[in-house]
């Protein structure tokens, strides 16, 4: 809230120690992709001089590699190198391969064909004529190749944050999920000047005459390797355990900061993007990650929930809200609506939606599943009485309670229904409903809370340790101020949650976050 | 000392060298003259291995070059190329110390040779520390002169090595080339195709068509004995010019009559003329002399004979004629 005031200054001294940490990370990343490019290009560059034939098949190949989008080619990597640093410098080094191998190419058949026959008449050997002539005579085009190569792999390597390795993007991703600004920049600007930075000293390095170049590029590899254990320096305090978090939980106070704040939780973490996160801690790559508690990714990952002993995340409770003046035009619908009361927790909730977002079921078919194994289902009346709206968000699960509550209409009423499924985020499906666009949908109360009536941080803080607090208040105010209610609550709750493997938590008898706490501090 | 013996180098289809066979004695300079395409150069690099036959033999001192690799081979035999292929990361220094380098010289050996060589090709040590771009083209060719003389070589290969230079720099740097006493004691093969600089710095010429040797021979055999029309033709644009700079004065001296008085005080007191140069340098004397005949002296005898313009000239006609029969 106060975030607007703040300048983007105070953020940064604020969070130097991340900042630095991240840049540190960034300069760490670039230049071991770099390290290891060179290494691989520069060779692989001569012998496509020596092999002629070689070179288009290379060249094509290193060319279509600088096509793929960064975050596909992240996303081959996983299953290949998990995630962390390693698939990233993968990743990376990849995208900087191809401008050095091209200017190796280019810089040795550009050396003088005299000069070279000249070297090779003197009575020089083939290595010889390598080391004295071509490679000093192309340097300055193979040089040009790694400014070109440093600058894509800066560039790239915000997107390393993706998939837990770390570097400036971490600020940059995290400030786009919170819609940060200040966050965003703080990322963004070291990124920048560490790209200009490198470009100007690699130019300059370009600049020197051949005698300093030879020393230059006899120093390369002790820089690079230096700048690469950059990389290292922050990693360097580990825990017995690694978390992995996705950018807007780490930035949240309901998130990471609680987490800090008020369990003390200290756990070496990384952050990465929530596509990756489920499948790296089923793989072991991760110990603790956060989530969504009804996630269908939860049963198929087979990962268990702990529970929130502190009370740090708001509830989530989900209920259907209605127009007051829907609920007039038609008559049994409240009724009907609060059949499903009750009716889902958490674990039937993250079973169904397994089905559809794991298994691929349709909706309908989860839905007409579930009211059949609960009773609760009646073939469609096909009355006239008019026609219901129901809205819902662009997910899974919201998809599912749509197709339950429509049939639970078409069953229990005279009435008919249109869903109009999918209006994107709160924001949308809010505005569609108090503009009588839809008659009601599904929400949640900790969205209801925080993200549409925006109360001041003190009453939240008195609110959101308790379920019943939080749907009473959002209640009483919706009804207060847009004339909309809330009605009973379907049981699950979908909150942000810790989750760790069933098995390793059931080994080291970790049920709660406090005791997640208790075993990091345990020797 | 270098013996060729049939060898050919196939391109594919293209015969570029095709079965030539032909020796160079010791401290001879050969050239090999012809049109581009004619497989001079290829001819040439074959001889340093810088390309492989497909047929044929070649000895140097009576070894097959096939015998040793040619990294060694290559370190024994000077190359001076057309654009002189001077390194240009490489100081005057360092560029002349290439092959003393793989040698494996000691350092003063090394400096000792380098100041030798400059100053035999008259260029001061001041030249040393720059680097060739900063050279003028015919400096440049000097340094690739000495680079390929630095370990004194007994065979020297060049490839079009004058090709390069504007007229008046390649003339100074003809008389230079003959003046050195340093090539006198090479074995040299030339590529050119510059029939003046055949004429003027050959000993033999190969005159190359079409992969094949046309006639190989003295500047004089080509002249005056051609083998066949092409030759004829290909000398025909400079034949007076190159009659007149082949034919020295020794070989047309039965013809001039002796003159019993000599003109006493040689007017203007120009120097002592000896058989053994040129006609051409001999006529241009009379440019800058007003007298009617001067004197030549023979180096064998110690005679000497007063001669005039006309009587060269007819002297020269009956040489011909006797070549012809």
């Amino acid at each position: 809230m106060n975030e607007q005031q703040q300048t983007l200054w105070d953020f940064m001294r604020q969070q130097s120690d991340k900042l630095g940490m991240q840049t540190l990370q960034h300069i760490g990343l670039t230049f071991i992709s770099l390290f290891i490019a060179v290494l691989i290009g520069l060779p692989l560059g001569i012998f496509i001089t020596r092999r002629k034939k070689f070179s288009g098949a290379v060249l094509g190949v290193a060319g279509v590699l600088q096509t793929i989008p960064s975050i596909a080619l992240l996303g081959f990597m996983i299953p290949v190198l998990g995630i962390g640093a390693k698939p990233a410098i993968a990743a990376l080094l990849l995208y900087a391969l191809l401008p050095i191998i091209r200017n190796t190419y280019t810089g040795i058949v550009g050396v003088d064909a005299n000069v070279k026959e000249a070297a090779m008449a003197m009575g020089m050997s083939k290595w010889q004529v390598l080391t004295k002539v071509e490679l000093p005579l192309a340097m300055p085009v193979i040089f040009a190749g790694i400014r070109t190569a440093t600058v894509i792999t800066v560039g790239v390597a915000t997107l390393a944050s993706y998939i837990a390795a770390g570097g400036l993007g971490e600020f940059i991703f995290g400030g786009i999920s919170l819609n940060n600004t200040n966050m965003i920049l703080a990322g963004a600007i070291p990124a920048a000047l560490l790209a200009i930075l490198f470009d100007f000293l690699l130019s300059r390095l370009q600049k020197l005459n051949i005698r300093k170049l030879k020393a230059a590029a006899a120093a390369a590899p002790v820089l690079l390797v230096v700048l690469s254990l950059f990389y290292f320096i922050p990693s360097a305090y580990g825990s017995k355990l690694e978390a992995g978090f996705t950018p807007e939980f780490m930035g949240r106070q309901d998130g990471n900061l609680g987490l800090q704040k008020k369990y003390g939780l200290k756990i070496r973490t990384v952050v990465i993007s929530d596509a990756v996160m489920y499948k790296a801690a089923y793989e072991k790559q991760l110990d603790v990650i956060s989530g969504y508690s009804t996630d269908g990714r939860l049963k198929a990952y087979n990962l268990v929930v702990l529970d929130d002993d502190k009370a740090i995340f708001p509830p989530y409770y989900a209920a259907p809200i209605v127009r007051e003046d829907a609920l007039k035009k038609f008559p049994g619908l409240e009724q009907t609506l609060n059949l499903l009361s009750g009716k889902i927790n958490d674990s039937i909730m993250t079973a169904l939606n397994y089905r559809t977002d794991y298994l691929h079921q349709s909706p309908e078919r989860v839905a007409k599943d579930f009211l059949v194994s609960k009773k609760l289902w009646k073939p469609a009346r096909n009355g006239n009485g008019g026609i219901v709206r129901i809205g819902s968000k662009i997910f899974g699960e919201q998809y599912i309670l749509a197709s339950i509550y429509s049939m639970l209409i078409q069953g229990y009423t005279e009435f008919d229904v249109a869903t109009k499924t999918g209006l994107g985020g709160t924001k949308i499906v809010f505005d569609a409903l108090t503009n009588n666009q839809v008659d009601f949908y599904p929400e949640y109360t900790g969205t209801g809370l925080l993200a549409i009536l925006k109360p001041s941080a003190k009453t939240i803080d008195s609110l959101t340790h308790s379920k019943d607090a939080t749907y009473d208040y959002v209640q009483k105010e919706f009804q207060k101020q847009y004339n909309i209610k809330w009605l009973k609550p379907i049981g699950f709750n979908n909150a942000y949650a810790l989750m760790m493997r069933k098995k390793q938590a059931k080994d080291l008898n970790i049920k709660t976050i406090s005791d997640l706490k208790r075993y990091l501090e345990s020797k | 000392m270098i013996k060729v013996e049939h060898l050919s180098k196939h391109f594919g289809g293209l015969k570029a060298v095709d079965s030539i066979s032909f020796d160079v004695k010791e401290h001879e300079n050969m050239i090999l003259l012809g049109t581009s395409g004619c497989g001079k150069t290829t001819t040439l690099k074959m001889i340093n291995r810088l390309i492989e036959p497909t047929h044929g033999k070649i000895f140097i001192d009576g070894k097959n070059i096939l015998d040793q690799p040619p990294e060694i081979l290559r370190r024994g035999i000077g190359y001076v190329l057309q654009n002189n292929g001077l390194f240009p990361h490489y100081t005057v220094a360092e560029n002349i110390a290439i092959v003393p380098q793989l040698l494996k010289w000691d350092n003063k050996r090394t400096e000792n040779r380098v100041s030798e060589l400059l100053e035999k090709l008259h260029l001061t040590t001041d030249y040393l520390t720059a680097y060739p771009n900063e050279l003028s083209g015919g400096q440049q060719q000097r340094i690739g002169l000495a680079r390929a003389l630095v370990a004194d070589p007994a065979v020297l290969l060049m490839d079009e090595p004058f090709g390069a230079l504007d007229n008046v720099t390649r003339s100074k740097i003809h008389a230079e080339f003959k003046a050195l006493d340093e090539l006198k004691r090479k074995t040299i093969i030339m590529v050119t195709h510059d029939v003046q600089e055949a004429f003027e710095l050959g000993d033999r010429i190969c005159l190359m068509d079409k992969g094949k040797i046309v006639q190989a021979g003295t500047p004089a055999e080509l002249l005056f004995n051609p083998k066949n029309d092409f030759v004829r033709g290909f000398l025909k644009e400079q034949r007076l010019q190159l009659e007149f700079k082949t034919v020295k004065i020794r070989d047309i001296w039965r013809w001039l009559a002796p003159q019993s008085a000599p003109q006493p005080p040689p007017v203007g007191g120009g120097a002592i003329l000896y058989s053994d140069i040129d006609l051409w340098s001999g006529l241009e004397r009379f440019k800058f002399t007003s007298a009617e005949t001067i004197n030549v002296t023979n180096k064998e005898d110690d005679v000497v004979k007063a001669v005039g313009f006309e009587q060269l000239m007819s002297a020269f006609n009956q040489y011909k004629q006797q070549q012809a029969q």
